[in-house]
């Protein structure tokens, strides 16, 4: 091994020479250049060797240089921004970059884990279905966490990222995907007819394999025209360039899913820069440029470090300037790959042999090769490659079957291009089999999308240029711009004739088809033998294509050869569906801003700043926040709290923020009427300056939310709803409005956020209010009886709303003043209750009050119940049709055996209930077939001194006093409770009306 | 996806919610096969391979419900229009029929 660069070529490539980079590799220290990739700077160091693999711990090396590589995956920083599963082949090297290899143990050289190879009849095709099967219960303890310890890559950061990831969202007339010939000819088309143009590409400098490659257009190297290119695009106001960028996802309406990598090619994010950007993309047109993968040739040890794809190589040299081998053997199928012997040449490497699966060479390679001196085989194949951790030659058969062995310590390979059109089939599309090119092209596309250069099938230089030009002019077009043709600049030509070729089936070591996922070409043929000979059965059974590089290397050679088992043609085989994302995107990107506390940002009632400083205790209702419970400083335990609260109230006043009920404003001449289809009793007979109480059904039947209604005007109605239901009705009210009768004169407008509202409660509750309002309103209860409602000024001048509304079952009032307001009203509720003791409670003394007063809540209204059940079947009205009556008369509603709501105690006072409990009858056995009804609300009554409960009970009219079990397996409850009335408090209602 | 609000213009689909089919109505009550209408009005849907018709609220936008022809396979959008535009008309041609 070396750490000098000696593998780094001194004229080629386009890294900075004159910014050095240091970095580690499982913590020996390189060197490296700006403008490398960690695999570059590996190469250029001579490390080929940088991981193992999934199943059998094979040593793997850099087999690609881009995003599909499967083989070179790292672990990339340390602690908690340690990121696992990273291809070094995309990693763009840092000052500073610590990297690790993955997958191994002990170490890289030394994997213990290594004997899995050895035991691969255990680990073929299938292996999960077959092995470890008996016995069952060895399968948890013992298999799957010995399978999952040697399986597997990378692990993750144990520490929360403290990184930030940020959303943005573009839209432009044409998106380029891709910027190599035909991308960066797209955009200048698009852009120079004026249309808006976003141009993304996933490495961090645009131009593609015009980087790549040691060609000419317009008299210039392609990387210098690229930069041109780039030049005249960056200097248009309509273009927005975005390197580092992979688009991953074609969805719906021309919406696309990019990444951005803004930061990780650095130690750590700048100042206030995100890690990572997601890009919603809003495009009118879209050209997919994104090229074409190269796909190995499946032989025998294909997947020693030292074998390379042929592109790979010619990246390595002509954009890194790195030379990865010193004596290669090259193994093409086609015209591209055996070019590169000219690439070889150029950075010194000894071509040791060119040997191409077709019968004859094209003439100008094959005099070029013979002057480079290399053997030529024509019709021959590598069967094998040799050595271990790194190729040390390659076992070569002729046509005439003779086999020779050469040494070499690089077998570049090359069994052509399948065109990435991933994105063309993202939305549906189909892609169809091109003999010429031996790959599948886009062919059905989405609508306003193109394809063009390599992914297109284009592979030549100059037609990609073209392509690329021609699909560009047509998406401005599309997207409404008059877009002329533009000049194809001229570039130098190249033969690119392909033969299919797949699989040598002479190999005598495991040929590898998935190298990520470990499948070879014998378990492919095992899956055909087994009877798994569709292409999805093939990808599901073998795991083949199903690794984090999504089979890009891999999954046409996986079907070539099953076509050839089955006797098939490639197009009848078919092509598995290609999926988002294209390469994998992380978590911490998709969520973006939206993690912790902004995962589910909480409301804040108009109380919260006066409650927190009062120590309230905070609970989460609906999207809001609101106060539990205020425990005085000795208060230890919530029920001491809770207790002081509720006595509080029924022995004086308290007051409690209820702003986060919904609000509704129902106004127009038919608001009666309207109200009277969506309640279930009479809103239109509601006198003014009265409020009533109301409820709603779903068109199913069930209750839907329940609340009051209060009328102002003749034609003005404020109706509440639940806390949690306040959206769901509002859409509820619109629907029926818009919809069912948009005829009448009615408008909805939500006021939640707009009313500062609370409850003031208690036997003193008038005294408190008295000091509130201003004068000279009269809160006596002639002049203001039990659901009355006003509109007034409080706190001297303020806009104010009254309503004399008892959740509590005492005397009490409901308080509203403009949200802003609310804070000063909780002060001066404070501040002049004082001398009557006032108590602020919170949620928990509201239920446990309810509870008593036997008012049903969101445990009652749950989704299954009738109106019937929850104890207002009397409210509903018969005269007039409303939402869901006519289902809730179906005879299962309507049934009378049906649980209903009812009361319970313990028959043991001292006993605590548990809400969850189901009744059975008190002799009977504990099952589902004896089950009764279940408890719904339970709680501590101060005012009883006992526990109380609510719940729903079968026949609960007729066994008023009967004992039943309150059976809760799960907590080890099992009580007995008397069946009593729900109402635990002031049955008459009295204090309600004093 | 997005969809062209007649109010708001073409927001993305995060903006609304969706709840169902549009080519049915509510029945009405006083029919004497009430029951049986409102039964398969309530949960009888047809599972369209093709163009639907479909109600969508603008939640987070102007509130309006609207009726949106969508393409099941293709998830396109030919048509987008205010169900209270498509509502009216209903009701005025149920009237005009009687």
């Amino acid at each position: 091994m070396s750490g000098d660069q000696s593998f780094r070529l001194s004229k080629h490539g386009l890294v900075d020479r004159s910014r050095p980079f240091r970095f580690s590799f499982d913590g020996v220290e390189h060197d490296g250049y700006a403008g490398d990739t960690l695999a570059s700077a590996l190469l250029a160091n001579g490390i080929h060797l940088v991981g193992r693999s999934f199943k059998y711990h094979r040593p793997r090396g850099i087999l690609t240089s881009g995003s599909e590589d499967p083989n070179a995956l790292v672990e990339l920083r340390t602690g908690a921004r340690r990121e696992p599963n990273t291809k070094a082949t995309t990693i763009e090297l840092y000052d500073g970059l610590e990297a690790k290899s993955q997958n191994r143990f002990p170490s890289l050289r030394l994997d213990l884990m290594a004997v899995n190879g050895f035991l691969s009849p255990v680990f073929s095709a299938g292996f999960y279905y077959k092995t470890f099967m008996w016995p069952a219960a060895f399968w948890e303890k013992l298999y799957e966490p010995m399978i999952r310890r040697a399986a597997g890559l990378g692990s993750a950061a144990m520490e929360g990222d403290p990184d930030t990831y940020d959303k943005a969202n573009a839209f432009c007339d044409v998106l380029v995907v891709g910027s190599g010939a035909a991308g960066l000819m797209a955009a200048l088309a698009a852009a120079r007819s004026g249309a808006r143009v976003v141009l993304a590409d996933e490495s961090f400098t645009l131009g593609g394999r015009l980087l790549a490659e040691n060609r000419s257009i317009d008299g210039k190297s392609s990387a210098e025209w690229a930069k041109t290119a780039v030049a005249e695009l960056s200097a248009l106001p309509n273009v927005r360039l975005l390197s580092r960028t992979t688009v991953f996802g074609a969805y719906d309406g021309g919406t696309f899913g990019a990444v951005e990598r803004v930061s990780d090619h650095m130690i750590q994010p700048a100042a206030g820069q995100p890690r990572q950007r997601l890009w919603r993309i809003v495009a009118k047109q879209v050209v997919v440029a994104q090229g074409a993968t190269e796909r190995p040739i499946v032989f025998g040890n294909n997947d020693r470090p030292g074998v390379m794809l042929a592109s790979a190589a010619r990246t390595y040299i002509n954009r890194y300037g790195v030379a990865p081998g010193r004596t290669a053997v090259v193994f093409t199928s086609n015209d591209d790959g055996a070019s590169t012997i000219n690439d070889l040449a150029s950075a010194g490497i000894t071509v040791a042999a060119l040997v191409d699966t077709r019968s004859a060479l094209p003439e100008a390679i094959e005099a070029r090769a013979e002057a480079l001196g290399a053997r030529i085989f024509e019709g021959g194949v590598v069967s094998d490659a040799l050595g271990r951790s790194r190729v040390t030659g390659a076992r070569i058969i002729d046509a005439s079957g003779a086999v020779h062995t050469i040494s070499c310590d690089l077998i570049v390979v090359s069994g052509g291009f399948s065109p990435n059109m991933q994105m063309t089939t993202h939305l549906g599309g189909r892609s169809q089999w091109r003999d010429d090119i031996a790959g599948f092209v886009p062919g059905t596309l989405p609508k306003n999308m193109s394809a063009a250069g390599a992914a297109n099938g284009s592979f030549s230089l100059a037609s990609c240029l073209a392509d690329g030009a021609r699909a560009g002019s047509s998406a401005a077009s599309g997207a409404g711009f008059d877009a002329k043709p533009i000049a194809v600049p001229s570039s130098d030509d190249e033969p690119s004739s392909v033969a299919a070729f797949w699989h040598v089936d002479r190999a005598k070591h495991k040929a590898f088809v998935d190298f990520q996922n470990d499948v070879t070409a014998a378990d492919v043929a095992l899956a055909e033998r087994e009877g798994y000979r569709s292409v999805e059965h093939l990808k599901r059974y073998t795991t083949l294509g199903m690794a984090t590089d999504q089979g890009r290397t891999s999954g046409v050679n996986g079907l070539a050869i099953l076509a050839k088992l089955t006797g098939k043609s490639i197009p009848e085989t078919g092509i598995t569906t290609a999926r988002p994302p294209y390469t994998p995107v992380s978590l911490g990107a998709l969520a973006g801003e939206h993690r912790g506390k902004h995962f589910k940002p909480f409301r804040l009632t108009p109380s919260h700043n006066w409650a927190k400083a009062q120590g309230a205790v905070f609970v989460e209702a609906g999207l809001w926040l609101r106060s539990l419970y205020f425990p005085k400083p000795f208060e230890n335990d919530p029920l001491t709290s809770i207790i002081r609260e509720v006595n509080g109230v029924r022995n004086g006043v308290g007051f409690c923020d209820v702003s986060t009920l919904g609000k509704v404003e129902v106004h127009g001449t038919d608001a009666g009427k309207f109200l009277d289809r969506v309640y279930i009793n009479m809103m239109s007979t509601l006198p003014v300056g009265k409020a009533r109480y109301g409820a709603m059904l779903r068109e199913d039947g069930i209750m839907m939310d329940d609340g009051t209604a209060a009328r102002f005007a003749e034609d003005r109605y404020f109706v509440t709803t639940t806390t949690v239901n306040a959206i769901k009705v509002v859409q509820h009210l619109e629907l029926c409005k818009q919809w069912h009768w948009p005829d009448l004169d009615v408008q909805i407008v939500p006021s939640t956020d707009q009313w500062a509202q609370y409850s003031v409660a208690g036997p003193r509750a008038r005294e408190l209010i008295s000091r509130i309002v201003d004068k000279p309103f009269d809160v006596s209860n002639e002049a203001f009886p039990y659901m009355a409602v006003a509109e007034l000024t409080a706190l001297g001048g303020l806009k104010a709303r009254l309503y004399r509304l008892s959740f509590s079952g005492e005397l009490a009032y409901e308080i509203a003043v403009p949200a802003r307001h609310g804070e000063l009203l909780a002060r001066t509720l404070m501040e002049k209750g004082a001398d009557l003791g006032v108590t602020p409670y919170g949620t928990e003394a509201l239920g446990v009050m309810r509870i008593e007063k036997g008012h049903v809540g969101g445990p009652e209204i749950n989704g299954t119940t009738t109106a019937g059940d929850v104890g207002l079947g009397k409210m509903a009205s018969k005269k007039k049709d409303f939402i869901g009556r006519t289902l809730s008369e179906r005879s299962g509603l309507a049934d009378p055996n049906r649980p209903r709501i009812v009361g319970f105690r313990p028959v043991d006072r001292a006993a605590r209930l548990r809400a969850g409990a189901h009744f059975v009858n008190r002799d009977a056995e504990p099952t589902a077939a004896n089950d009764q009804g279940y408890l719904t609300s339970v709680a501590y009554s101060p005012s009883n001194g006992h526990w109380v409960g609510l719940g729903f009970l079968a026949n609960a009219e007729s066994r008023m006093g009967e004992i039943v079990r309150a059976y809760d397996p799960v907590r080890g409850g099992d009580t007995l409770v008397e069946v009593v009335s729900p109402v635990f408090v002031d049955s008459e209602g009295a204090r309600l009306r004093v | 996806m997005r969809i062209r609000c007649p109010h708001c213009g073409e927001r993305a689909l995060d903006e609304f919610t969706y709840l169902g089919d549009a080519s049915i109505t509510r029945p009405d009550p006083a029919s004497p096969d009430a029951a049986s209408e409102f039964y398969t009005y309530a949960y009888e849907r047809r599972n369209i391979a093709g163009p639907t018709q479909e109600l969508w609220y603008h939640q987070a936008g102007c509130h309006s419900w609207l009726v949106v022809t969508r393409d099941t396979r293709t998830h396109e959008i030919s048509d987008v229009k205010l169900a209270e535009d498509v509502a009216s008309k209903r009701i005025k041609t149920t009237a005009g029929a009687a």
